[in-house]
């Protein structure tokens, strides 16, 4: 809402001395959101002052008209050179005066031209940055000659752009930001409202028949509008500071009384109504021209106002075409009503259609200002377009609102400050609200205060935040961080320790990414949450993986020039998603616990995976010599130093999984329980995402690492007595697995077998065609005793025996 | 070796003749103090304390002397092999020592050569600074509770006295799943979690709830339709909005120093009444560049004051939807954007910074930002 300070000044009295940003200080400190302060006046310094022109001499020796005007700018009269013709003598204009500064830094001096000096400037539109008219001078419509002509211009003047909250619907009105403005300052309020003078209801009237969805309506008819009379220079001023486009006076009188009063108003032309005006439900299959030009197809739960011929207008959001007032109307019937908050708000979503009336129901109008609104109107129309004004149909079914019970030492209470009863009590009546013992009514204009805490809120913003003082913090009663917490937090944060760096990407995802990654048809991955609005329809889905965004980002940092790449990143995926219909239960009451359980459970199963990519080296190459490249090796290391920060050792087994390599892909797994996958990334994904050849990805669920991860370690035996180190090489099938025959060893090796750890592999011309050696390096240790040869004889004889069944020889 | 001698020449032998003995003494030391490396000096033993130097010589002469001689001899001999082989243990020392030193000098490198070998990680500071925030209230005794992003619908409005007609339902800009009765939206704030956490345990509650949330902004500088927030709730007896304002003081002074503070503006949520924006006082002039041209600031545009979220007592309709007795309980609630946070804080001047993931920006930032 955009309010003129010198409006607001009508209804409230402001000391002289406020300025716009002074207000907008105190309005802010009293809860109004002011976006900006335009102050109209700060480009124009110097005398600007009303001037009469007495006479006019025309120069006729130029290209051009010029003319040399006598003007009386009350202590003397100056000679002004002018080039406009538009004005005549006796009209009063504004003279810049030599020293006045016009906006773009113009400086006005007294100099000589056209034969004359001229001894200010007559000034247009244009020149003092009031609108586009260049072609003339300003004639003004009235102000004193000698006297600053700002404030008749309106550059003495600031505009307030406030953004109105849903609670304060009556402040989308002059009326309502005066009110806040006067008690802001504790200065007197003048309601116009209450200025409007009452109006006869006898004469012609326009039928109703109210059937639903207004607890107020009324319409006047008027009649004889003059339709070739304009509106006055105040009131496209005042419409064109609020930001509305002035249009016809008809328009102009609904507009300007809405931005005065907060009541929205419409407008029939009457000669294109036909029968009674009905407010009532559409019928199936109704359609609706609104004046936008969009046919709308009404839905059951609208409200509309139509006539005999069908719906004229969406009740309390936008008119329809058929009924517009036009250039030629001169009979107009009026309607001001009081329709239902969530009805418009309703009709306003459904409809995706938010206008100046619609954003004033669903924020409360003021019950009781349709009748003095109309009046408002009625006045205006009588006034400045001769109308005759008709009759009034008011259909009043208001029901009483309940008073609110409010201990006076409620607001103390919950401020936590001592606030007198005395001073609750003045607070609320400033506000409007009539107080008897602790019954308070509240306002017509403020529908949103319907419970204690509301008028707590009301005294307390009136007693000022800034009056709250601060001590210690409210201290909790918590025991810190749970186990659980920060284990998350050491899974979260290990990659980072081991050298990969943290990304976010959105998760939106689409069924382009998903072919990208190689995802099969029937991949239960495709099958995700959709988005009824998402931002971009490529993108409708939410992510079942991490790795798309995370891919994605890789490719974004491999554009920009980057070579190496370890990139990781955490984050909730969406799993085993169908069809959600999650129950909407009532607010107000904690709903059952059955009810609180559906709706927990309708949601999709929303784990936190965590995902990595590498790039190109893992160490780089250097001074010191050749760099490493990243395998999938490295991308199941890390995937498996991740799960050890839970004390998981993870399971390995090779997989088929997208979207990685067929060949070099392992599933980890803790007690049979999927983790994720990790490998070399599948060559047509590298290439689907530009990213360097062998690049290697992991992803897990850390939602089960969490729910398997111990939090207290086991410690180990560490014994004192001497090792001893075998080393023994096997010859297997080319496919047999190294971990498999690695935990033969290790199990068969008992006790005193301290680590199996596999050193090297070979495959080649010393080993038969489809073998490979595996070579592993055995620790032995006894937890008592130093190992004697036969100990560690027999150790190697059983892990040999264990090779030997798995059909492993050893290596000549 | 000479057979022993019964027949005692009376004349003393040359090699045991004083002046010959010091002689060699002398040679030795000369030559001990000229070797110049170890090589050398192992050169200068077997010429000068072998067995067939001077005075190895010299030694085997005292055999043949009349006993009565013998005693003086020897010690003589004795202490000129002594001075020969100290001599020669110390320059070994001294040589061994030179060594070393030549062989450490000849190791020197160039130490500002760089070591960017292996890679070098760091967190995101979305991340870290919520760890940071979360941290700071545990300090305090909350609990951190995290919640999920696609959430029922009454989680996310009904339950916060946002009912479905409600304008602040549209204001949201929400995220909504198909199909069109699901009941479940991307959650437009953390303030779910608010309403999980009284479900699930009973006052008091202390909880500091970080979180991604969703709103339907286009990527521009200033705003991502996915973004961050941290909330925090408190409910308990006699819990008051001074206990609000001082714990936002509080908040304040942890994450930006040292007396900075808040300052609360009257505005309007549907979950809190009285609800309030939160202001920081501008942690890098400290107001100071109000009204003051000389010294504008870029932190807070020289307003003294940086908008940094809402806040409120919690409304009791939305203690009584979660079974909680506003006639018992009180609670207040904050919440703020934690991308607002960060680039006001570090000065990041463009949202997408925070967003594209680009390594260069993570670096930056580390282990903790």
């Amino acid at each position: 809402m955009r309010a003129p300070l010198s409006w607001i000044r009508e209804y409230a009295a402001l000391p002289d001395h406020v300025t716009g940003r002074d207000l907008a200080e105190k309005l802010i400190g009293i809860g109004l959101e002011v976006e900006s302060v335009e102050d109209l006046g700060g480009s124009v310094s110097g005398p600007l002052l009303v001037g009469r022109v007495l006479e006019v001499e025309e120069l006729t020796e130029f290209k051009k008209p010029i003319r040399y005007c006598q003007v009386d700018v009350g202590d003397q009269t100056r000679g002004i050179i002018c080039g406009a013709t538009n004005f005549a003598q006796g009209d009063l204009v504004a003279a810049a005066l030599p020293g006045a500064v016009l906006p773009g830094g113009f400086e006005i001096s007294a100099r000589k031209t056209y034969g004359h000096v001229s001894d200010g400037m007559l000034c247009s539109g244009r020149e003092l940055g009031i609108n586009d008219e260049y072609d003339g001078i300003l004639v003004l419509a009235e102000g004193t000659v000698g006297e600053d002509a700002r404030p008749v211009l309106g550059l003495d003047d600031a505009v307030l752009d406030i953004a109105v909250t849903p609670d304060r619907g009556y402040c989308l009105s002059i009326r309502g930001i005066a009110r806040e403005a006067a008690l802001a300052y504790d200065v007197a309020f003048s309601d116009p409202v209450a200025q409007v003078p009452g109006l006869t209801s006898d004469g012609p009237q326009h039928p109703v028949d109210l059937q639903y969805g207004a607890d107020r309506f009324t319409a006047r008819t008027i009649s004889g509008i003059d339709s070739t009379a304009t509106s006055p220079a105040y009131m496209v001023r005042r419409l064109n500071q609020c930001g509305m486009r002035p249009v016809s006076l008809a328009v102009d009188i609904t507009n300007y009384v809405m931005l005065e009063t907060g009541q929205p108003l419409h407008a029939f032309d009457a000669d294109k109504l036909q029968g009674p005006i009905q407010v009532r439900r559409p019928v199936a299959g109704e359609m609706l021209e609104t004046l936008d030009h969009l046919k709308r197809e009404l839905d059951p739960d609208d409200v509309v106002i139509a006539d005999d011929r069908g719906a004229v207008a969406l009740a309390g959001v936008m008119g329809g075409l058929t009924t517009e007032i036009d250039e030629s109307s001169t009979e107009v019937v009026l309607e001001a009503a009081h329709f239902g908050a969530a009805q418009v708000a309703g009709t306003s979503r459904r409809h995706k259609l938010s206008s100046e009336a619609s954003r004033r129901f669903e924020r409360g109008v003021d019950r009781d200002l349709a009748v003095a609104a109309s009046n408002r109107a009625a006045e205006l129309f009588a006034e400045l377009a001769g109308a005759t004004v008709g009759g009034l149909v008011d259909i009043d079914r208001r029901e009483a609102v309940p008073a609110i019970c409010l201990p006076l030492e409620l607001p103390g209470r919950i401020v936590g400050v001592e606030i007198p009863g005395d001073q609750v009590l003045s607070i609320l009546q400033r506000i409007g609200c009539a107080v008897s013992g602790d019954s308070v009514t509240v306002p017509n204009w403020r529908p949103d205060l319907t419970a204690p805490i509301d008028l707590v809120e009301e005294v307390a913003r009136v007693v000022g935040y800034d009056t709250i003082p601060s001590r210690g913090p409210a201290m909790g009663t918590g025991a810190g961080l749970s186990a659980t917490d920060r284990l998350q937090r050491q899974l979260r944060r290990r990659p980072a320790e081991l050298g990969l760096v943290e990304v976010l990407s959105y998760p939106f995802v689409g069924e382009a990414e998903l072919d990208a990654i190689g995802l099969p048809a029937t991949d239960p991955r495709r099958v995700s949450v959709r988005l009824a609005n998402p931002l971009n329809d490529e993108q409708p889905f939410m992510r079942t993986s991490l790795l798309p965004g995370l891919l994605s980002t890789a490719r974004r940092n491999v554009g920009r020039g980057a070579d190496s790449l370890h990139l990781y990143e955490y984050g909730q995926v969406f799993r085993d998603v169908s069809t959600i219909s999650a129950p909407v239960a009532d607010a107000g009451s904690r709903p059952p616990q059955v009810v609180i359980e559906e709706m927990l459970a309708a949601l999709p199963r929303q784990p936190e995976h965590l995902a990595l990519v590498l790039c190109g080296d893992w160490s780089r190459s250097g001074w010191w010599g050749a760099g490493r490249p990243a395998d999938w090796s490295d991308a199941i290391r890390l995937g498996q130093e991740v799960a050890r920060t839970a004390g998981i050792r993870l399971e390995v087994q090779a997989d088929h999984h997208a979207p990685w390599h067929p060949g070099r892909c392992a599933r980890l797994s803790v007690d049979g329980r999927l983790v994720g996958h990790a490998g070399e990334l599948h060559p047509d994904v590298i290439a689907a995402y530009g990213l360097p050849a062998r690049s290697a990805a992991a992803e897990l669920d850390l939602s089960v690492l969490l729910a398997a991860g111990q939090t207290v370690a086991p410690a180990p035996d560490v014994s004192a007595f001497p090792v001893a180190k075998e080393d023994v090489a096997l010859v297997v099938d080319e496919d047999m697995s190294a971990e498999t025959l690695r935990q033969a060893l290790q199990e068969r090796g008992g006790d005193l077998l301290e680590s199996v750890r596999l050193f090297d592999v070979y495959s080649g011309p010393q080993v038969p065609t489809g073998k490979k050696s595996l070579a592993f390096a055995l620790r032995l240790r006894a937890a008592d005793r130093t190992l004697t040869d036969t100990d560690i004889e027999s150790v190697r004889e059983s892990v040999l025996a264990a090779a030997g069944e798995l059909g492993a020889q050893l290596r000549g | 070796m000479s057979a022993p001698n019964k027949n005692f020449d009376p004349v003393t032998p040359a090699a045991l003749d004083p002046a010959n003995l010091s002689a060699a003494v002398d040679q030795a030391l000369s030559a001990i103090a000229e070797a110049t490396d170890l090589a050398g000096l192992k050169q200068v033993r077997i010429d000068h304390a072998g067995d067939r130097s001077p005075l190895a010589l010299a030694n085997r002469e005292i055999g043949a002397l009349p006993p009565s001689a013998k005693a003086a001899a020897g010690k003589a001999v004795g202490a000129a092999r002594g001075r020969v082989s100290g001599a020669l243990k110390a320059r070994e020392s001294e040589l061994e020592e030179a060594e070393r030193q030549r062989i450490l000098t000849s190791e020197r490198v160039d130490v500002t050569m760089v070591n960017d070998r292996e890679p070098v990680g760091a967190r995101h500071p979305i991340h870290t600074i919520s760890e940071h925030i979360a941290d700071a209230f545990v300090s305090i005794g909350y609990g951190v509770v995290e919640g999920p992003e696609l959430e029922s619908e009454w989680f996310n409005f009904d339950a916060l006295n946002i009912d479905r007609d409600h304008p602040a339902r549209t204001m949201q800009d929400t995220f909504f799943v198909t199909a069109a009765d699901s009941g479940a939206v991307l959650r437009t704030h953390t303030s779910p979690l608010q309403i999980r956490t009284m479900l699930d345990q009973s006052p008091p509650v202390y909880v500091v709830c970080p979180g991604r949330v969703y709103r339907t902004d286009e990527l521009d500088a200033t705003h991502t339709p996915v973004f961050h927030q941290v909330e925090g709730l408190a409910v308990d007896r006699g819990l008051t909005m001074v206990d609000l304002k001082s714990t936002l003081d509080w908040f304040a002074a942890t994450m930006f120093g040292e007396g900075i503070v808040t300052r609360l503006r009257p505005s309007y949520f549907p979950f809190t009444e009285p609800s309030a924006e939160v202001d920081l006082q501008c942690f890098a002039c400290r107001g100071e560049s109000v009204g003051n041209p000389d010294r504008p600031c870029r932190t807070c545009s020289s307003e003294g004051w940086i908008e940094w979220g809402g806040c409120g007592m919690v409304n009791p309709r939305v203690l009584q939807s979660c079974g909680v007795d506003p006639e018992e309980f009180t609670g207040f609630a904050f919440g703020m954007g934690i991308e607002r946070t960060l680039m006001f804080r570090h000065g990041i001047t463009d949202m997408r910074d925070l967003v594209e993931g680009d390594v260069r920006f993570t670096t930056a930032f580390g282990m903790d930002s």
